[in-house]
């Protein structure tokens, strides 16, 4: 049983055509198992989090009632990408396991509204937001030395806040980035094998097994998404991230949630007014120090 | 590729004598199984052996697969029904005359002893990349080869190209979409009926197949109804020679006038895509229209929109367009004149 499919082209030549499309079934079977394991693993072993020492009470007084987190652009962005992610996938696998129906159309209209708004927020969050803010430094590495140390039962001093995204969410942008930047630039060019309103039809763009090499990438990362996507959903509908789900809904966080889970020294809040903010000292808007700027703006 | 020819793989051969063990079979084999029933599609598979099934599933000894009986409403044909026994039962050729003229013209009369109606109405494409074994869309691949600048693709799709520019090759399945047919195709899950024009898929649908039939589905019998019985029909294939070949387009239409105007019409049309296609717009705009020849040229321009051509098969539009006309008016050949 092999993982991609092969044939024989015209010119005697063997080529790999596409995945072994039971590879939708490990993935999904995988994703499962991973969100039964981590459920599991919270209910009945995981420990309560502990973490290294608050910001100063000054700071923490200054703090407003709702931190804002996410930009209506940036939310808008989120949602258009999950829809176009969700059709993607239903689309490109429904047919595979006997729901048939008219998809290519679907799929590469999905495939275009997803690369335009990858296109976007790769420029809006290159110049508009924070962009180093999803990528890992020093202190996530560090604090994950020191989280593992402690999963472990070793001497560890406990690991500070996060700044504006736990590490795992970096690493999950992080894959989903290569995934998602693997089936757009192969979606792409496979675009130019069927009819639509972008390019002429070219088939011969490339050679058999570029092709045949494009479809297979194209494939497992579609596979892959499938048991990401499926990992995004249950961490975004579980009882503890709810405060996060929402900020994507509604564009701020909690107080509370955020004194929680973050560490304001890394992840600035800007303090519009003595109104909102718990603080009865200023009225004039300031920003509590911490590397990096929101993405509200 | 080397093509082996009259050394069949071997396979297991069942012959079952009804339609229950034949089901049963199917069933138990799923997608391993191969459906025999006239065999003049299945042996060009087999003995090429691009096809190469484990279990091969004969219909021939099922009778009560064969035979046109009288229905409460029409009449059934039994899906083993050769074609000559369609052409040549006296129903048919009284009541359905449509269904006659379009089995009379399928291939040669010996093909025609042998092919059975349900055997015409699903089997496969001619495109020869296909049938020539390559990894094409329809086999599995990632590549049409007859849509490219260099393919040969002459007698390929105008219209509903999806990837595959493939075409339905049957003479009978225009004429029993003009009959509004229904099919009756025995499931593992039950009897399911369906409307002749829904009984084919085009690629956008399932790009490996040209009929609804899954794996353990058998097609048993088809049902004409009483409703066109008797109405003015019209078939016409058009074909490199006259006789023994595929159509490169065909037409079958079902009519009944009151006075001058139509008063309701059914019209279909084959070889223009991978399914044939009932062309309901032409039949809305045509109701009500005396049936004239300038009824006929709007329905033939109708037919053709969104007609794309492929590298060599741009005659197909203003053939169509003809056809359609030609089965409006009921034009015959002798009398017709040709708009290019």
């Amino acid at each position: 049983m092999g993982f991609v499919t092969w044939a024989t082209n015209p010119w005697g030549q063997s080529v790999p055509i596409h995945i072994a499309w039971f590879l939708i079934w490990v993935s999904a079977i995988a994703g499962l198992l991973f969100l039964i394991a981590h459920a599991t693993w919270l209910r009945y072993f995981a420990k309560e989090k502990e973490f290294a020492g608050d910001a100063s009470p000054e700071v923490i007084a200054r703090i407003p009632k709702h931190i804002p987190r996410h930009s209506l652009v940036a939310r808008m962005f989120h949602w258009i990408m999950a829809a176009s992610m969700l059709t993607l996938l239903f689309t490109a696998f429904l047919p595979k396991v006997g729901t048939q129906f008219n998809w290519v159309t679907y799929h590469w209209i999905a495939g275009a509204v997803l690369t335009i708004s990858i296109l976007f927020h790769v420029i809006h969050a290159s110049f508009w937001l924070d962009f180093w803010s999803i990528w890992p430094d020093g202190t996530d590495v560090e604090d994950a030395r020191r989280r593992v140390l402690r999963f472990f039962g070793r001497s560890a001093p406990p690991p500070r806040k996060f700044a504006k995204y736990p590490l795992e969410n970096k690493l999950f942008h992080g894959v989903i980035i290569l995934c998602g930047l693997s089936v757009i630039v192969t979606g792409v060019f496979m675009m130019f094998r069927v009819r639509t309103i972008f390019f002429p039809r070219n088939p011969y763009l490339f050679g058999d097994m570029t092709w045949g090499l494009m479809y297979v990438l194209h494939g497992l990362a579609g596979v892959g998404l499938i048991a990401l996507v499926m990992m995004h959903v249950y961490f975004g509908l579980r009882p503890e991230k709810l405060p996060i789900t929402k900020s994507m809904i509604f564009g701020w966080m909690d107080r509370d949630f955020y004194l929680q889970e973050h560490d304001p020294r890394r992840w600035a809040v800007e303090t519009p007014s003595s109104s909102t903010s718990n603080s009865p000292s200023s009225s004039i808007p300031h920003r509590i120090e911490g590397r990096g700027l929101t993405d509200a703006g | 590729m080397a093509v082996i020819r009259d050394v069949m793989a071997a396979f297991e051969l069942y012959q079952p004598t009804s339609v229950a063990d034949a089901q049963k079979l199917l069933e138990q084999h799923g997608p391993d199984a191969w459906v025999l029933a006239g065999g003049l599609d299945s042996f060009d598979w087999l003995k090429d052996r691009i096809r190469k099934p484990k279990v091969v599933v004969d219909l021939s000894g099922i009778e009560e697969l064969r035979g046109v009986r009288a229905a409460t409403d029409g009449i059934e044909i039994g899906a083993m029904t050769t074609l000559t026994g369609v052409v040549n039962h006296p129903i048919v050729k009284q009541k359905y005359g449509l269904l006659a003229q379009s089995a009379e013209v399928v291939a040669s009369p010996q093909i025609r002893n042998q092919g059975t109606i349900g055997g015409n109405v699903s089997q496969d494409t001619r495109c020869w990349y296909y049938r020539g074994g390559w990894p094409c869309y329809r086999a599995g691949g990632n590549i049409c080869y007859a849509d490219t600048p260099e393919g040969r693709n002459r007698e390929h799709a105008i219209l509903h190209a999806e990837r595959c520019v493939a075409v339905n090759p049957s003479d009978s399945a225009p004429a029993l979409i003009a009959l509004d047919a229904k099919f009756v195709i025995r499931t593992p899950k039950g009897e399911r009926v369906v409307d002749a024009e829904d009984y084919f898929i085009g690629p956008e649908i399932d790009i490996t197949r040209l009929h609804i039939l899954q794996p353990g589905d058998l097609l048993t019998a088809i049902r004409i109804p009483s409703t066109w019985a008797g109405a003015q029909f019209y078939f016409e294939k058009v074909r490199d020679r006259n006789v023994w070949d595929f159509p490169l387009l065909n037409v079958a239409s079902a009519m009944v006038t009151s006075g001058d105007a139509i008063e309701r019409i059914r019209i279909a049309v084959n070889g223009a895509a991978a399914r044939p296609l009932r062309l309901k717009a032409v039949e809305d705009a045509v109701r009500g229209k005396p049936r004239n020849a300038a009824t006929g040229e709007m329905a033939g321009k109708l037919a053709v929109q969104g007609a794309v051509p492929l590298q060599f098969n741009a005659y197909k539009i203003p053939l169509m367009r003809n056809l359609v006309k030609r089965a409006i008016v009921g034009i015959r050949v002798e009398e017709a004149t040709w708009a290019s």
